[in-house]
């Protein structure tokens, strides 16, 4: 394999990361409204995804660097081209991270309820727009000869690319849901899976309908064999999820995830950004990519880091895999209330 | 050598002066924008940096000792320290984006040099960061109390390489060096990993950014511990808090003073203009006549001065580590600039370098100061009773983070017009295709919601400082772990 081709691959493997791991957590955040019924389940769902929101997100910092490093030409096109979609996302991000960390912060329940909201929206926003871009890179936008992107923010709105934010809306809510059966107990268990059967019914309608659009139009061999893992996985992942077995359906949506994924990256090679009016403008792995010296030294640093990211990742969920009881939360709850009783004589 | 072109070519002059006056001109605003979410990221950067390792000094003291009062000073900083941390990670992103976003033909023109240390810091150092942060956080109660430590440690290394990365990648913006132009792509490609990571400027501005990140840490428990000492509470953390935080604030400024007068050797050497303009002395001046200026009162934007306080020598001290050096003037610069990239505005805005160069030292200058005399005033365990000791020392923390602001506005004004100095100027290396009415879409949604923002951290910190050291129980004498400080979001 040459270096560039290597690197396509670990910029794709690195956005499986993310829409695997970050996927889970917008779900959980999206499905606030459909599962909490007081501020105790809202407590229990955020601290599902408390320890790790922060390290699934970082996925998304190392994709972009190592887009940038790797393809600068690539980088720079879509960063540029997307403008808008990307602030937006930006803007969610930034909200949604914040709310986590804040609502926590003062006990009044408007206070609350107003980061609820900002991470409702925060969640389903990046959600949809990720979606919406990726489509948009397989179906390829207007570019000049200078690789510059030429349309609108309307030209990124058409009805594949919607379709592919709404498949991504619902796929990452459907993954959340089912984590959220497999970190809860009793009562929210059960709703989790409750909702799970109907949202991925209808995951498996928008997914079927993108993944076949896609294909039709670029599918390529490697496309329709990942495609087809996906789409096993998601069917496999409703049936085990209706039978009550979390773990094995929450393992069949990630996989659901990082096959898609691939499955468009596969489609995609070797251009990287498909030039839609004329092919000559196109960028491809050769045209977009860094020097052979830099893609090997970034290989190296890549090669060692990665595993050991794994590893400790690993770990990391491996620490935190207790289910998230509402008696879990509810003891703490009354726990800070007595430290944050003034001591020492302060009275402020 | 290829100046001031585009990735495509063509010859872009300075545009500064031209355009000032139209609203929609996407450089002027992508360069506000840019300013704007870099400073304000910066705003929590060096708290974090500072804060985190401060954190973990107070966790091995609680550690080893097993005395509750540091395990208390340990969560009361770190929940501080957690605060600012949510707001650095997500201003972070933004950092991350906005080069491709607003800055396209640089990112074209150094992608293939400046990349690497970005995808070096993520790969090394925030993927460690944003892990270990969630452990430490969440793994009181769950990981034995000896790796809990290292968890903490662990997340202060991390943000101090991360910290190593970016200041390289930036280095390279200050003086280019390990690569050369391909001319037929326009863009400059890296030859010497080694040479970019060991860049001079960047060997010299780490320890001095890290240092000034101490001097701000220390800078916030000063003023956290002030806060409650002119109240006379929660005296038994709070006074020896205090004394760490002057001490802490000393070594610091000390090391800061040390490593910036290296970085002052290092700058002058690659960026002259730059110390022309920490000056604005037009005319190149030697030994006794390199004074530098610490006060000024009239145009030092050219039309020349009414009064000044000047220390002879010293500016040739600074920029040369001689009695007798010479230091360039603005004016012999522009000429030598002018024959070798074309016609056209090399100076920065003489303003704003001269006086952030000046507020920066003194800010600094005087925290040393003031920390010394506060060392004096609560020697023996004394608590001084007079207002205005306490008032002062409330000021401690912004003040430290503003010398620390306009620092890097110094260094990156500084470097104005140039965006990769020698190679690039910054007006062409903005987005050919984004419009200026996007940029001023994304400048205004950026501004109000940092805007908001800052109010709600702001609060928070003051709420989470005036609540003072929580009450933590013993810990549990089965596993010796104490119980987590929010488990619940
Ligand atoms: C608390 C903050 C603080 C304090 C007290 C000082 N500095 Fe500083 N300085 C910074 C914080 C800072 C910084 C972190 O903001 C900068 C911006 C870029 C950098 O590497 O560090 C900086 C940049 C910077 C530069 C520009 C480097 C360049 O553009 O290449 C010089 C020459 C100095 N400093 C010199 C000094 C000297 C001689 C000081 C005292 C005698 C001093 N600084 C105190
Ligand atoms: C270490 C990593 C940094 C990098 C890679 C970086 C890069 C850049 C870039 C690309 C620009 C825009 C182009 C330009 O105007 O030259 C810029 C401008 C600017 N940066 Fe930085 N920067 C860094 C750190 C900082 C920090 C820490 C601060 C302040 C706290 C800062 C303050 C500014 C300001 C005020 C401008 C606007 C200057 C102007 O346009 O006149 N930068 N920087
Ligand atoms: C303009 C250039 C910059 C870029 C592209 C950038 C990028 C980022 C990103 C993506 C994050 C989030 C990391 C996470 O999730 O943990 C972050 C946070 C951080 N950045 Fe920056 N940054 C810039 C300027 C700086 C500078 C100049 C420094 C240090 C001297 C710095 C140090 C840090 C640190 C220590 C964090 C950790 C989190 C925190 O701030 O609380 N950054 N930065």
């Amino acid at each position: 394999m040459d270096l560039p081709t290597l690197w396509f691959w670990i910029v794709a493997v690195l956005f499986v990361g993310y829409f695997v791991l970050d996927g889970f957590d917008f779900g959980v955040g999206m499905s606030l409204p459909f599962l909490a019924r007081d501020d105790t389940d809202r407590r229990v769902l955020i601290n599902t995804i408390g320890p790790v929101w922060d390290l699934n997100e970082t996925w998304v910092i190392v994709a972009g660097a190592a887009l940038f490093a790797s393809f600068p030409e690539w980088y720079a096109s879509l960063f540029s081209g997307f403008y808008l979609a990307l602030l937006l996302i930006l803007l969610a991000l930034i909200v949604r991270g914040v709310s986590f960390e804040y609502r926590h912060q003062r006990p009044e329940s408007r206070w609350k309820a107003w980061f609820d909201q900002l991470i409702i929206i925060g969640s389903a926003v990046p959600a949809l727009l990720w979606g919406v871009a990726f489509a948009n890179v397989v179906q390829g936008v207007p570019l000049d000869a200078s690789h510059n992107f030429t349309g609108t923010l309307l030209t990124l709105l058409n009805p594949y690319a919607l379709l592919g934010g709404v498949t991504t809306l619902l796929l990452f809510f459907t993954h959340g849901v089912v984590f959220v059966s497999l970190k809860t107990e009793g009562e929210m268990r059960l709703r989790a899976q409750r909702l799970a059967r109907t949202s991925g019914a209808i995951t498996i309608l928008a997914a079927a309908s993108f993944l076949l659009w896609t294909g039709l139009a670029h599918g390529t061999l490697w496309f329709w064999l990942l495609a087809a893992v996906a789409a096993v996985a998601l069917i496999g992942s409703w049936i085990t999820n209706a039978r009550g077995s979390e773990r094995v359906a929450f393992a069949l949506t990630a996989v659901t995830i990082a096959a898609a994924v691939l499955a468009l990256f596969a489609s995609l090679f070797p251009s990287v950004l498909p030039a839609s009016n004329d092919p000559a403008n196109s960028l491809t792995i050769m045209n977009a990519s860094s020097t052979p010296y830099t893609l090997t030294v970034m290989s190296w640093v890549a090669l060692c880091c990665l595993p050991l990211v794994l590893a400790y990742q690993t770990w990391t969920y491996w620490v935190f895999r207790k289910r998230v009881t509402r008696g879990v939360v509810e003891a703490d709850i009354d726990g800070s209330m007595e430290v944050s009783q003034p001591i020492g004589g302060s009275s402020v | 050598m290829l100046p001031t072109t585009t990735a495509h070519g063509e010859p872009v002059p300075p545009t500064r002066k031209d355009t000032v006056n139209d609203i929609l001109d996407p450089l002027l605003l992508a360069r506000w924008q840019f300013g704007l979410t870099t400073v304000y990221h910066f705003l929590f950067v060096p708290l974090t940096i500072g804060l985190v390792t401060c954190t973990a000094v107070f966790q091995t003291a609680w550690y080893r000792t097993g005395k509750l009062h540091y395990l208390r000073i340990t969560r009361f900083f770190g929940s501080i320290f957690l605060i600012n941390f949510a707001m650095g990670v997500v201003t972070g992103i933004v950092q991350e984006f906005q080069f491709g976003m607003n800055w396209s033909e640089y990112s074209r023109f150094v992608g293939d040099v400046f990349g690497a240390p970005l995808a070096m810091e993520g790969l090394l150092a925030f993927f460690l960061e944003a892990t270990f942060i969630g452990l430490w956080i969440f793994g009181w109660d769950k990981l034995p109390r000896g790796i809990h430590l290292a968890t903490v440690w662990v997340t202060a290394v991390a943000t101090i390489a991360s910290a190593y990365f970016i200041i390289a990648a930036n280095a390279f913006m200050q003086n280019p060096v390990g690569f050369t132009i391909n001319p037929e792509r326009h863009r400059a490609e890296l030859t010497d990993v080694w040479a970019l990571l060991t860049n001079k400027v960047a060997l010299a501005a780490f320890p001095h950014t890290i240092a000034a990140s101490f001097m701000v840490a220390a800078g916030l428990i000063i003023t956290a511990a002030a806060w409650h000492l002119a109240r006379n509470q929660h005296l038994d953390t709070m006074r020896s808090t205090l004394k760490f935080g002057l001490w802490l604030m000393i070594g610091a400024g000390a090391v800061t003073v040390l490593t910036g007068d290296q970085l002052s050797v290092a700058m002058v050497s690659t960026q002259p203009m730059k110390m022309a303009a920490a000056e604005a002395t037009f005319k190149t001046v030697c030994g006794a006549d390199a004074s530098f200026s610490l006060f000024t009162l009239g145009t030092p934007d050219g039309s020349g001065e009414l009064f000044s306080v000047r220390v002879p020598y010293l500016l040739s001290l600074l920029s040369t580590k001689t009695f007798d050096g010479c230091v360039e003037g603005i004016n012999e610069l522009q000429s030598q600039y002018a024959q070798a990239f074309g016609p056209g505005d090399y100076t920065p805005v003489l303003w704003i370098t001269y006086w952030a160069f000046r507020w920066m030292i003194g800010l600094g200058a005087l925290h040393v100061l003031v920390a010394a005399v506060g060392l004096w005033l609560t020697r023996k365990g004394r608590v001084p009773r007079n207002r205005w000791v306490w008032r002062a020392a409330v000021w401690s923390f912004p003040l430290s983070l503003g010398a620390m602001i306009v620092g890097w506005i110094f260094t990156e004004m500084g470097r104005q017009p140039w965006i990769v100095f020698g190679q690039m100027m910054t007006s062409s290396a903005l987005s050919p295709n984004v419009t200026g009415l996007e940029v001023l879409i994304s400048l205004v949604a950026f501004t109000l919601v940092y805007g908001v923002l800052a109010v709600v951290e702001v609060r928070l910190v003051m709420r989470a400082v005036k609540k003072g050291p929580p009450d933590v129980g013993e810990p549990n004498p089965h596993t010796g772990r104490v119980e987590p400080a929010t488990t619940v979001y």
